[in-house]
C-alpha cells in the first residue's frame, strides 16, 4: 500500500475482512440513487478533494483553535457559576429569570459546543488532559463513555443506514418509510412531543442498547457495567440540580423557586437539543440508505453518504454556537473530529463540491428545518410510503 | 490540607460533572484536578541561548533533591509537548529550571517564557543526587550538563563547611559557559570548592583516553565519588575511562574504598527513528507481546493479529474509541504522514503505524 499525505489506511494486508474498514477502490453493491450518476473515478476524485480540505485545516490548526475552546470553557463555567448563584436567591423574580436563563445557556453550551465536540475528540490534538475525549464528562445524564460508543462509533460510521444506525428513530420513532409500520407508530407525534423535554433521559436509555442486549449482541457484563455508570451519573446529576441547589437556596427562602429554575433550565436545554439534533438527519431532502449501499463502500462513497444524509441549519453566528456548530451537520459528518470552530470556514468549499458533482446540499433556517422534521414524524405515523 | 479536600468533596456535589478546581481555575489558572501546574515568577537570561525559569508550583508538587529533574509541559502552537529539565535551584529553594535552546520546545521556553505564564509539571524525580554521607566529590560536566550539578553545588558549598568538591566544567567559550560568574565567586569565597573551566574552542576536547588530563587538575580523583553529566559522547568517553581504570586497579574500585565510582546522568537516549517508513518492533506492555510491524499497517491491526485485546471503533480515524497510551517510540499518522512520539500521548491505533520501535501500554 502506498502512503501519501492524503491516503487512508484500508483493510491492512487484506488477509481477513475487518468490520467497518473501507474498501480501497471500486463501488458499493448499489450506489445511492442521489449519487447514481457518479462514476467510481468521480467518487474517488471527490474523496480526494474532501481529504485535501481536511489536510488544509489540519495544517492550519493551532494556537488560535486552542484559545477558542479555552474561551468557550471559560464562558460556560462563568454562565454556570453566575446562573446557579442567582438561583440561590431566586425568591426575587429578576434573579429567577436571570438565573434560569444563564443556567439554560450554560447547560446548552456544556452539552453541545463543549460536551458533544470534546467527546468527539475534536480537541484531542492539544494533548491537554483537561480538554480531552478520554477524560471529559458532561452535564447530560448519559455517561460520556456510553454515548461515545453509540454516537461516535455506530451513528457516525453507519449514518442513516436503516438497520445499522439506530439513530434513525432511536428505537422509539418511525423515521423512515423502510422501517416496518406497526400500530404503535400511530403515536409517533405524541412520543416525540413527550421526548423533547426529557431528551437527555431518552438518550441515556437509548445508550444502554437494550435491543442489542435482548438480541444477544451485548453481554450481561457490559450491560451491568453500563447500568452502574448510568446509576452513578443519575445520582450525581439529580443531586446537584434537584437536591443540593434547592437545599442551599432554602437558606434564603428560595428553595422552591430554585427547584423550578433547575427543572426549567434542564427542560429548555432538552427541548433545544432535541430540536437541533432532529434537524441533522430528518428534514426533507436527507436520504437514508440500505445495507447494500454500504457493502463495498469506499472512502469517497462514505463521504457522499454523509453529505446526502445530513442537513444544515442556516443562521447567525450566535445560533451556530448555541447548536454546538451542529448547524454545520454536513461538515461535521464529513470531518467529525475537526475542531467545531472550523466548520463555518469549510462549509462554502463543501457546498461548492456538492454543486459541481450534482449532489444535494440540504440547508435552511431553523424553523423551516424543525417544521420539516416534525412533518416527517407525523407522516410516518401512518402506514405506507408517503410521496 | 485534609480539610480542604473535604471542602472540595462537598463542593463537588454542586459542580459535578466538573470539579471545584475547574471553577477555581476561572480565578487562578494554577487550579486543575488533573494536571499539576506552576506559574512562572521570574525569568533570568543566563547566556545568549539559555535562561533560568523560576516558578511557583501548585498543589501536588514536592520539594526537589539537589540534582533531580522534572517533566515540564509546554504548548507549541496549541499542542502540549513534554520534556525533562534538571532543576538548577538549591534544594529547599523555590524550584527553577535552566534551559538551553536546543530544539523547538527548549527554544520556545528560552525565548517566549514570561512571568505569569503557566507551566505544566510533573513532580521532581531522578537518582542523580548527592551521596547520603559526606564524601569528597569530583564533578565532570559539559555544556548544559552543569544544570543538575549546579543545584548540588548551590546546596552543598555555602551550607556545609565539611564539603569538598572539585568541578571540571567543559564548554565551548567563556560566553557560552553557564553560571560562570557565580561559580567563580563560589570558588573565591569557599576554599572547599575548586573550579576548573575547560573551553573546547581554545583547548580542544578533553582527552579521555587516559586519566592524565584529569589527574593534572585533580590529583586525588581516585579518592572521590565522581558525577558526570553532559552530552552522550562526553558521557560515553567518561564511562569508558572509568571502567578501564577500574579494571586496571580493582582494589581502588570497590565502593568500600570510597573512590573511583562514577555516577552518570543522561539527558536523553535518542530513539531509533529510522525514516519512519520501515516500521519496527511493537511491544504491547500489559499483554506482554512483541510483534514486528511494517510502516503501513495500523497498530490496531498489528495488535489484533497478535491477539491483543485492542479497543476499537470506526477503524477510519474518526471516533477515537481506539485511543491507547504510547509509552515510547514514534508512530506515524497514516493520514498525514506526520511522525510523533510523546511518551504518554494517546494515539489512534487505527490510523497510526510504527515508525521504529514502539511500546504501547496495553
Amino acid at each position: 500500500m502506498s502512503v501519501t499525505t492524503t491516503s487512508r489506511p484500508a483493510a491492512a494486508g487484506t488477509t481477513k475482512p475487518r468490520p467497518g474498514a473501507l474498501a480501497d477502490s471500486g463501488s458499493p453493491l448499489v450506489r445511492p440513487p442521489a449519487a447514481a450518476h457518479l462514476t467510481d473515478e468521480q467518487v474517488a476524485e471527490l474523496g480526494r478533494e474532501l481529504d485535501a480540505i481536511r489536510d488544509d485545516i489540519l495544517s492550519k490548526r493551532g494556537a488560535s483553535d486552542a484559545a477558542y475552546i479555552r474561551r468557550m470553557v471559560k464562558i460556560q463555567r462563568g454562565l454556570e457559576l453566575s446562573g446557579r448563584a442567582a438561583l440561590l436567591v431566586s425568591k426575587n423574580k429578576g434573579a429567577w429569570v436571570a438565573g434560569t436563563t444563564l443556567l439554560s445557556l450554560s447547560k446548552i453550551m456544556a452539552s453541545m459546543e463543549l460536551g458533544h465536540n470534546i467527546l468527539h475528540g475534536q480537541w484531542d490534538w492539544m494533548r491537554d488532559p483537561d480538554i480531552h475525549s478520554t477524560t471529559w464528562e458532561w452535564d447530560f445524564v448519559t455517561p460520556a463513555r456510553s454515548w461515545q460508543h453509540t454516537h461516535n462509533d455506530l451513528h457516525h460510521r453507519w449514518t442513516n443506514v436503516v438497520g445499522k444506525d439506530r439513530d434513525v428513530g432511536y428505537n422509539l420513532l418511525r423515521m423512515d418509510p423502510d422501517q416496518e409500520w406497526k400500530p404503535f407508530n400511530l403515536g409517533n407525534p405524541i412520543y416525540n412531543a413527550l421526548l423533547a423535554p426529557v431528551f437527555e433521559w431518552g438518550i441515556a436509555l437509548y445508550d444502554l442498547e437494550i435491543p442489542e442486549y435482548k438480541e444477544g449482541l451485548k453481554s450481561k457484563e457490559a450491560m451491568l457495567k453500563d447500568l452502574k455508570s448510568l446509576g452513578r451519573k443519575v445520582v450525581t446529576q439529580f443531586t446537584k440540580d434537584y437536591a443540593a441547589t434547592p437545599a442551599l437556596a432554602m437558606l434564603t427562602g428560595s428553595g422552591k423557586q430554585a427547584l423550578v429554575g433547575t427543572l426549567t433550565a434542564n427542560a429548555v436545554r432538552n427541548v433545544w437539543a432535541h430540536a437541533v439534533i432532529f434537524c441533522g438527519h430528518f428534514p426533507e431532502g436527507t436520504d437514508t440508505f440500505t445495507e447494500e449501499m454500504v457493502e463495498g463502500e469506499t472512502r469517497g462513497d462514505w463521504y457522499v453518504r454523509q453529505m446526502i444524509g445530513s442537513a444544515n441549519i442556516s443562521g447567525s453566528k450566535f445560533m451556530h454556537l448555541m447548536t454546538g456548530n451542529l448547524s454545520h451537520q454536513i461538515e461535521h459528518h464529513l470531518f467529525p473530529d475537526l475542531p467545531s470552530n472550523r466548520y463555518a470556514e469549510v462549509a462554502p468549499r463543501v457546498r461548492e463540491i456538492c454543486q459541481r458533482y450534482g449532489l444535494k446540499y440540504t440547508t435552511g433556517p431553523l424553523l423551516k428545518q424543525v417544521g420539516s422534521s416534525w412533518a416527517k414524524v407525523f407522516k410516518l405515523a401512518l402506514p405506507g410510503k408517503p410521496a | 490540607m485534609i480539610r480542604l479536600r473535604r471542602l472540595a468533596n462537598a463542593a463537588s456535589v454542586m459542580t459535578t460533572p466538573f470539579t471545584p478546581e475547574d471553577f477555581l481555575a476561572l480565578f487562578n489558572p494554577v487550579f486543575s484536578s488533573r494536571q499539576l501546574r506552576g506559574v512562572v515568577t521570574r525569568v533570568v537570561q543566563e547566556t545568549a541561548e539559555s535562561a533560568t525559569i523560576f516558578f511557583k508550583p501548585g498543589r501536588g508538587w514536592h520539594a526537589h533533591l539537589a540534582g533531580q529533574w522534572a517533566r515540564i509541559g509546554v504548548e507549541l502552537d496549541g499542542v502540549r509537548h513534554w520534556r525533562s529539565y534538571s532543576l538548577s535551584a538549591a534544594a529547599g529553594k523555590n524550584p527553577a529550571i535552566t534551559v538551553t535552546n536546543m530544539g523547538a520546545v527548549s527554544g520556545t521556553l528560552v525565548r517566549d517564557t514570561r512571568p505569569g505564564d503557566i507551566l505544566f509539571l510533573a513532580p521532581p524525580q531522578g537518582d542523580f543526587v548527592l551521596p547520603e554521607h559526606p564524601r569528597p566529590l569530583l564533578m565532570l560536566t559539559a555544556g548544559s550538563g552543569i544544570t543538575p550539578v549546579m543545584s548540588m553545588i548551590r546546596t552543598l558549598i555555602p551550607r556545609r563547611p565539611d564539603a569538598d568538591v572539585v568541578l571540571i566544567h567543559s564548554s565551548r567559550t567563556p560566553g557560552e559557559s553557564l553560571f560562570r560568574e557565580e561559580l567563580a565567586e563560589l570558588a573565591d569565597q569557599f576554599p572547599n570548592f575548586r573550579l576548573a573551566q575547560w573551553f573546547t574552542r581554545r583547548q580542544g576536547r578533553m582527552d579521555f583516553s587516559s586519566m592524565k588530563e584529569i589527574e593534572e587538575i585533580c590529583p586525588d580523583w581516585s579518592d572521590r565519588a565522581a558525577y558526570a553529566c553532559g552530552p552522550e559522547g562526553f558521557l560515553d568517553d567518561a564511562e569508558a575511562l572509568w571502567n578501564q581504570t577500574a579494571l586496571a586497579s580493582p582494589d581502588a574500585s570497590t565502593e568500600a574504598s570510597g573512590g573511583c565510582s562514577l555516577k552518570i546522568e543522561r539527558f536523553s537516549t535518542s530513539l531509533a527513528g529510522g525514516d519512519g517508513r520501515d516500521g519496527g518492533l511493537v511491544t504491547f506492555e500489559s499483554s506482554d507481546r512483541e510483534v514486528q510491524a511494517d510502516g503501513a499497517t495500523p497498530l490496531l491491526d498489528v495488535g489484533e493479529d497478535a491477539g491483543v485485546l485492542m479497543p476499537s471503533g470506526c477503524r477510519m480515524g474518526i471516533c477515537h474509541s481506539c485511543l491507547t497510551p504510547l509509552l515510547s517510540g514514534n508512530v506515524r499518522d497514516l493520514r498525514t504522514g506526520e511522525v510523533s512520539g510523546e511518551p504518554g500521548q494517546l494515539i489512534q491505533t487505527c490510523v497510526s503505524a510504527a515508525a521504529g520501535p514502539v511500546n504501547l501500554e496495553i
